[in-house]
């Protein structure tokens, strides 16, 4: 486990984590997820080691880490732009780490074979950094990151630098791969997609504190706030109440709690329809499905009904 | 047409200054054949000179490579008081007049200094001798490292130390493994450099040596003294042989900086 408590960190007059006191259970793929200024970044970077923290201690694996240097904290840590060791081939890097370790020459060669071939870059051992894709760099740089087997895999922004593609890609894959190796992971994200797609678990940060912890599915459906809740996802207001536009019902009738709204404009979006309304002077917008769109025939102009489905509670706070 | 006549002018220009004058030393040191060249390069006096220049050369080139590294990581990679006075300071050797440096020293080692004195009684000779050579070398040089690696070491930042600590290697493995191997370009530019400027030093070497013949006379030295003394023969060939050894690095500078791009 991974715990941090009561950490402060300040750089300068901008206070960039406020007594943030955080559990990431062992073996578990967390997210820290916020928008950019948020502290997430500078509070993996103190569970590395890589910056000290004002106050407040890091305990990892039950052992205090606060003052320990990050030779000694056993952690693999991957940057946004790879941090790749350019002067180095593909298998130099994986074994740098164990280089350092002084292992033997055999059990490192056989270790990095093994890795290669986790991050398929078998075929690549022998290129160096600047003839590899993003894609690859990153992961060749999680590979030696994983190469001293770390108690911590620490990941800041790991597929920021890649194009959508490719970034949808290495998520899955790290998902895929965190099933295989089952390292504690923590991971620093911007993109609440990614984060719902690929963590157990995710931490979400604003302006220095941790705004929610929960499972995907917890924050989703219960966010602790506005905040949360908009970060989350799509959100719109009805009658200054914020709701998802997926759980409001449109209905062609009046009925009870249903309040009436002139449509604005109707968009298709393949599958799913999106409605732009005014109730009572405000826009707000509702997430229908074709085949409901169809049925109630919307044109810009028409009064419908407007409802938030029964199962939706209202955001504390 | 403008640009026709710019480029004579530039040309013409170039001819004047650099090709007519060096073209005239190589053409006077071969004037009466290749003998009395290699005679005049080879006498006592010549070779001594030759080592000379080497024993102030090479410490220098080192002490300042050690130096500019040190400096360099210092002025990029850390936040203190003082660091822009040292940033100003690096450059100063620049700025000053060699002949100044060379004063200056003898005012600190002179033996009638105070410290010149008291290392004189330990027996530590620097005025007149090669130590004190060293000392004007290695200051008038002191940028050229630190001016070649600085920008390097901003451009490749400090992740790349960082992922060598997290993988358990410490700062000097960091160093030696990871930074080092980085700039490696840029140092050995700033080596070429630095040996270059130290191997042409002329006026700072001429106050603190005393410009002893066969003691502690440098290349740079011997042809000046060769000259006034009218033997011209030994005083061409000896400018010969320091500009072919400008070419030569000229040549290395230049098969080195195209590297730094593709580290």
């Amino acid at each position: 486990m991974i715990r941090t408590t009561h950490v402060s960190k300040s750089f300068g007059t901008f206070a960039a984590l406020t007594d943030v006191s955080v559990d990431i259970p062992t073996g578990s793929l967390t997210a820290l997820l916020g928008p950019s200024g948020g502290g997430k970044s500078t509070l993996l970077r103190i569970i590395a080691g890589l910056e000290t923290p004002d106050s407040g201690s890091i305990e990892i694996a039950g052992a205090d880490s606060t003052k320990m240097s990050p030779q000694r904290r056993n952690v693999g840590f991957v940057f946004q732009h790879y941090a790749a060791f350019k002067h180095m081939t593909v298998a130099n890097n994986v074994a740098f780490g164990l280089k350092i370790r002084k292992r033997p020459k055999a059990e490192i060669n056989k270790r990095v074979e093994e890795l290669l071939e986790l991050v398929h870059l078998e075929q690549f051992a022998h290129r160096y950094p600047a003839q590899l894709s993003g894609g690859q760099r990153q992961r060749m740089a999680l590979a030696r990151a994983l190469a001293v087997e770390p108690q911590v895999l620490l990941l800041d922004e790991p597929f920021g630098a890649l194009d959508a593609q490719v970034r949808k890609e290495l998520r899955a894959w790290l998902r895929r791969l965190h099933d295989e190796v089952h390292v504690t992971t923590v991971f620093v994200t911007h993109d609440q997609e990614e984060a719902m797609e690929v963590a157990d678990s995710i931490v979400v940060m604003a302006e220095g504190q941790v705004k929610q912890v929960g499972t995907p599915d917890e924050l989703y459906e219960q966010p602790a706030s506005d905040f949360v809740m908009s970060f989350l996802g799509p959100v719109t207001k009805l009658r200054g109440r914020l709701v998802r536009p997926h759980d409001l019902v449109l209905t062609a009738e009046a009925s009870d709690g249903a309040v009436p709204a002139i449509v604005d404009r109707v968009v298709r979006l393949g599958f799913e329809v999106r409605v732009d309304a005014t109730v009572d002077g405000e826009p707000i917008w509702a997430q229908v499905t074709r085949y409901r769109a169809q049925l109630l025939d919307l044109r810009p102009g028409d009064t419908v009904y407007v409802r938030v489905l029964e199962r939706v509670d209202a955001p504390v706070g | 047409m403008a640009r026709v006549s710019l480029r004579l002018v530039a040309l013409a220009y170039l001819l004047f200054l650099l090709v007519l004058p060096v073209g005239l030393i190589c053409f006077r040191t071969f004037e009466h054949g290749v003998g009395p060249a290699i005679d005049a390069l080879t006498s006592p006096s010549a070779l001594h000179a030759f080592q000379v220049t080497l024993e102030v050369a090479i410490p220098a080139v080192l002490a300042n490579t050690v130096f500019g590294v040190g400096v360099a990581i210092l002025l990029v990679r850390h936040r203190f008081l003082g660091r822009r006075v040292l940033d100003a300071l690096v450059d100063l050797p620049v700025a000053v007049s060699p002949v100044v440096v060379g004063l200056a020293l003898i005012l600190v080692y002179g033996k009638f200094e105070p410290i010149g004195k008291w290392l004189d009684q330990r027996g530590i000779e620097i005025i007149f001798s090669i130590p004190g050579m060293v000392l004007a070398t290695i200051f008038v040089a002191l940028p050229l490292v630190v001016r070649a690696i600085a920008p390097v070491l901003e451009e490749i930042g400090i992740e790349q130390e960082q992922a060598a600590w997290t993988l358990g290697a410490t700062s000097w493995q960091a160093f030696r493994r990871v930074t080092i191997p980085a700039i490696r370009w840029a140092l050995a530019y700033g080596m070429v450099l630095s040996l270059a400027r130290s191997l042409g030093e002329y006026g700072a070497v001429a106050v603190v040596s005393g410009n002893l013949v066969d003691q502690t006379q440098t290349l740079t030295l011997f042809v000046q003294e060769r000259y006034q003394n009218f033997d011209q023969p030994a005083a061409y060939a000896a400018s010969f042989a320091l500009a072919v050894i400008a070419v030569c690095t000229l040549l290395l500078i230049n098969l080195l900086r195209p590297k730094e791009g593709t580290r």
